[in-house]
């Protein structure tokens, strides 16, 4: 008994979240198509300056959400940039931010799948007709930004009605990657960033859709009010040409490009 | 493999039992031995979390504990921090959801033991506080390990009610069951793998030992 006691006293010491909070690395909420890109931005600033940051990948919409009911990120990388005005206007971050990258999507299709690598989603359509596509992976549209431009693109084209009791919706972009490449989908609507990490394409070919099919994915970043020193850096550093030289590998197109 | 993961979970998991061990051994003597109105009701209520569906736990604890409840505001003016995506708001949680795999098996323990050995110790003068030592506590002790290794290895295992209040923020909420639906969703089937046997070994190691015991109090 006074052994299980002793084992207690000491889990509680290992545990006392509430007063290191201070000196631990900052939380960074980041939209899912960052996974591949910020990770490596986050290595790199780790390595120039010493300091580490706490990344949390996940739909948009819910770390919206989130930051909203209190959550302790310091920072926010949104895939759509009217989240994180909103969070500004309800006073909740230290200013509007900044407009970090616009994102562009891509049809993805697994080997052995009947669809063409078809950007114009033209054979789609034609697979659609012809009933060969079961399942079809895209974002949750409700609360991921990607999932939005998928059905964007998919109303575009004519087939929202017709692919709507065939899709799979992963909570984030990132989990609709991994249905569309799990070989259980024929295909999916995933971001560009994520198709061009070397983890993705191996389990699949993808094409681009064209970027006039949907509204741009205006991706902006901002600071909250909880905000610390190795954030504000972190923040900073995501500006630099290195790191924006990064999200450009990742396929995304910078702001002043547009 | 993600050693921080792991290491909150096991923290997550010490910190439910360190609250239910106590608590369990209060409620659990009180539905044993008790005999009062609206006891089934309170059985009821309190083996609702085996049923209830994560997500509705998750979605109440939200409400309740969120940073625009008064609960939640109560204790942010208290603590600097929310309850809500917080390590302090998966305790609430876990034990919340750990309450009949602790309560019950603790429950069923004190029922076993028999009344004639209780009634002669309350005969000789036993205080209240010497039987639970040297009577209730020996006979019962197997029934008490066995809810605490349940409700440990539970917490370890517990996703969706721990995705919904703690979001997934490494260090602090990111539990080793969250962390491999995370590596899932990062194409990272090796660390995934690796957590999921480890879960698998654990979890197996826990139900043995409670059958274990189980067996050994129905042999004697």
């Amino acid at each position: 008994m006074r052994r299980l006691l002793s084992v207690f006293a000491a889990a509680m010491c290992l545990s006392s979240p509430t007063q290191v909070r201070a000196e631990e690395p900052p939380v960074i909420a980041a939209a899912a198509d960052l996974q591949f890109a910020l990770t490596e931005i986050a290595e790199r600033f780790t390595q120039e300056t010493g300091r580490t940051v706490r990344l949390s990948f996940g739909s948009s919409g819910n770390f919206h959400r989130q930051i909203r009911e209190g959550g302790p990120f310091e920072m926010y990388l949104s895939a759509d940039e009217s989240y994180v005005l909103d969070l500004a206007k309800e006073g909740l971050t230290r200013d509007e931010g900044a407009l970090y990258a616009v994102g562009r999507i891509v049809l993805i299709v697994p080997p052995g799948s009947p669809l063409k690598v078809d950007g114009s989603l033209k054979d789609l359509a034609a697979a659609l007709e012809a009933g060969s596509v079961k399942k079809f992976a895209i974002a949750n549209p409700e609360h991921a930004p990607y999932g939005r431009a998928a059905q964007g693109a998919l109303k575009a084209a004519g087939l929202w009605d017709k692919i709507k009791d065939k899709l799979v919706l992963g909570e984030n972009v990132s989990q609709a990657a991994q249905f569309a490449t799990s070989g259980s989908a024929q295909g999916g609507i995933i971001a560009y960033s994520l198709a061009l990490s070397p983890k993705v394409s191996a389990l699949g070919k993808y094409d681009l859709i064209p970027a006039e099919g949907h509204n741009p994915l205006r991706q902006r970043m901002v600071l909250t009010k909880k905000a610390g020193e190795t954030a504000k850096a972190f923040y900073s550093f995501v500006q630099t040409p290195d790191a924006r030289a990064t999200f450009k590998r990742y396929g995304f197109v910078l702001p002043e490009e547009k | 493999m993600d050693w921080t993961a792991l290491r909150l979970s096991l923290t997550l998991g010490l910190w439910t039992i360190a609250i239910l061990l106590p608590l369990g051994i209060v409620v659990g003597q009180w539905l044993a031995w008790g005999r009062f109105r609206g006891k089934a009701l309170a059985e009821a209520m309190l083996a609702l979390p085996l049923v209830l569906p994560p997500t509705v736990l998750g979605y109440y604890l939200l409400v309740t504990l969120g940073a625009h409840s008064p609960l939640g505001q109560v204790f942010e003016s208290l603590f600097g921090q929310g309850l809500v995506f917080s390590f302090s708001g998966l305790v609430v949680a876990s034990v919340l959801v750990n309450l009949p795999f602790a309560i019950q098996p603790m429950q069923r323990a004190f029922e076993a033991i028999p009344s004639e050995v209780r009634e002669a110790a309350a005969c000789c003068g036993m205080s209240r506080w010497r039987m639970l030592i040297h009577i209730d506590l020996p006979l019962a002790w197997p029934g008490i390990l066995t809810a605490m290794v349940l409700s440990f290895t539970h917490t370890l295992g517990e996703f969706g009610v721990v995705l919904m209040v703690g979001g997934s923020i490494p260090g602090e909420t990111k539990t080793i069951a969250v962390a491999i639906y995370d590596r899932v969703q990062a194409f990272d089937d090796g660390a995934a793998g690796t957590m999921a046997a480890l879960l698998l070994a654990l979890s197996f190691a826990t139900i043995g030992i409670s059958y274990a015991l189980t067996n050994r109090r129905q042999g004697r």
